[in-house]
């Protein structure tokens, strides 16, 4: 288990986290960056690096990876560190009033003030809308397959009908006793490749195919024991199952942060446009994650936000220190 | 002026009238007239939050794109009338269509 101390724990490590990181460093703030994805930049460098953006003032264009290698190279001076790849998962406040921050990696980070930048929030699997389907998680539906060897000799189901719906269907046929795929339409987006081995296994048997048709409903007493299919004529018909995998891609979310007692409004953190924190003294949010009247969903107003906040977080980090404010035209960048 | 009908997820329908000059995707004319859907992607085509059903229109407005097939493929409850409503653009001949919102609240 890694501990780490630092003035401001940032969750987020898209543009406007990173933004954050210069104007703490201005204020001579240390920064710890925590982002689920396994590189900086946040959806910049994950979805769009080669689009263009237009409205980053003073860059008629800029492209997103240019924009995000610009920003760490701002950043460098301050020295920030980050913990990649790692989810965080808790976040408690201890008696000095200070937090401490868990990954689902174990990392631990001590901070006087946290800020979230975490944009989108979490990619989590999106779950189907079927009766107590939640209340079978961990009892026969699982969102992921995180061991094959639990489905050896099973009875599985599986529903989607994009590429790890078909992947997991060609492996588990290998495996497990009983294999059936559930997809609503009649041909797959995923790898051609793909599509074709699984029209062939169900050619010879060894998967059931059941296309043009809706999982609607889950049984089991204690364990899950069958899933209810409508088909294409409107037919219910049954299946008997030990686990049901719902394969529908991911979806934004907030994950564990929905957790943590901050106001959340449609899945955005409600913050004071004075400095942008949260109603939980010294955790602030900015950038896409956070929600006030007028937001405007953009890169630069992040910025602007990264600004402010750093103003108040100062006083969580230097309580006894009066904070003047300075230009960096007149002192430059004193780097750590 | 341009209107659309927005059934919501109880069924409920309103008109929208929208300006026809306006250079809007539905999402944002959802959201500006304060309609219940996250559009947490804010328009690129993600997370399927402001998934939208095709009631009645003009044919080819019943056709997703590339980009939006991709996605709605994977959602648990798409049909083939199902469109994101970040990918449509609002033009004079969608007046009159009519729209089911679909996507999570």
């Amino acid at each position: 288990m890694a501990l780490i101390t630092t003035d401001i724990c940032i969750i987020g490590s898209g543009p406007v986290g990173l933004f954050a990181v210069f104007e703490a460093g201005l204020l001579k703030m240390r920064c710890h960056l925590i982002d689920v994805l396994s590189q900086v930049g946040g959806q910049l460098s994950e979805i769009y690096p080669q689009k263009p953006i237009y409205d980053i003032p003073g860059f008629p264009r800029i492209n997103a990876q240019q924009l995000v290698d610009g920003l760490m190279e701002q950043i460098a001076p301050f020295k920030p560190t980050f913990s990649l790849g790692e989810r965080v998962e808790q976040l408690r406040q201890l008696d000095d009033s200070s937090f401490l921050i868990q990954t689902n990696n174990s990392t631990e980070v001590r901070c006087k003030a946290v800020v979230i930048a975490g944009g989108l929030g979490c990619f989590e699997p999106r779950k189907p809308a079927i009766h107590r389907l939640e209340d079978f998680e961990g009892k026969g539906v699982a969102y992921m397959i995180k061991n094959p060897e639990t489905y050896r000799n099973a009875k599985v189901v599986l529903s989607g009908g994009g590429d790890s719906a078909l992947d997991w269907t060609i492996f588990l046929a290998d495996i497990s006793s009983e294999v059936t795929l559930v997809h609503r339409g009649d041909t797959f987006r995923g790898s051609p490749d793909s599509a074709e081995k699984v029209f062939s296994l169900a050619k010879q048997g060894r998967i059931n195919l059941v296309l043009q048709s809706h999982i609607t409903g889950i049984q089991g007493n204690g364990h899950l024991q069958k899933v209810i299919v409508v088909g294409r004529d409107n037919e219910e018909s049954h299946i008997e199952a030990d686990h049901f995998i719902p394969l529908y891609g991911l979806t934004p979310k907030l994950g564990p942060i929905a957790d943590w007692g901050l106001n959340i409004n449609h899945s955005a953190i409600e913050v004071n446009t004075f400095d942008y924190s949260t109603n939980v003294p010294g955790i602030f949010a900015i950038g896409d994650i956070n929600t006030y009247p007028g937001k405007l969903k953009l890169i630069l107003c992040g910025f602007h936000e990264a600004a402010l906040m750093a103003q108040s977080a100062f006083k969580y980090v230097y309580p006894e220190q009066k904070l003047s404010f300075k230009y960096t035209t007149v002192y430059g960048v004193s780097a750590f | 002026m341009i209107t659309l009908t927005i059934e919501d997820r109880n069924g409920h329908r309103e008109p929208v009238e929208i300006p026809e000059d306006i250079n809007l995707s539905l999402m944002e004319v959802l959201k500006a007239a304060d309609h219940h859907i996250l559009a947490t992607c804010g328009g690129m085509a993600l997370c399927a939050t402001c998934h939208v059903q095709v009631l009645e229109g003009p044919e080819q407005y019943f056709h997703p794109s590339d980009v939006e097939l991709d996605l709605l493929d994977t959602l648990p409850d798409a049909g083939p009338d199902s469109r994101l409503a970040c990918q449509l653009r609002i033009k004079e001949d969608m007046n009159g269509m009519v729209f089911r919102i679909r996507g999570e609240e």
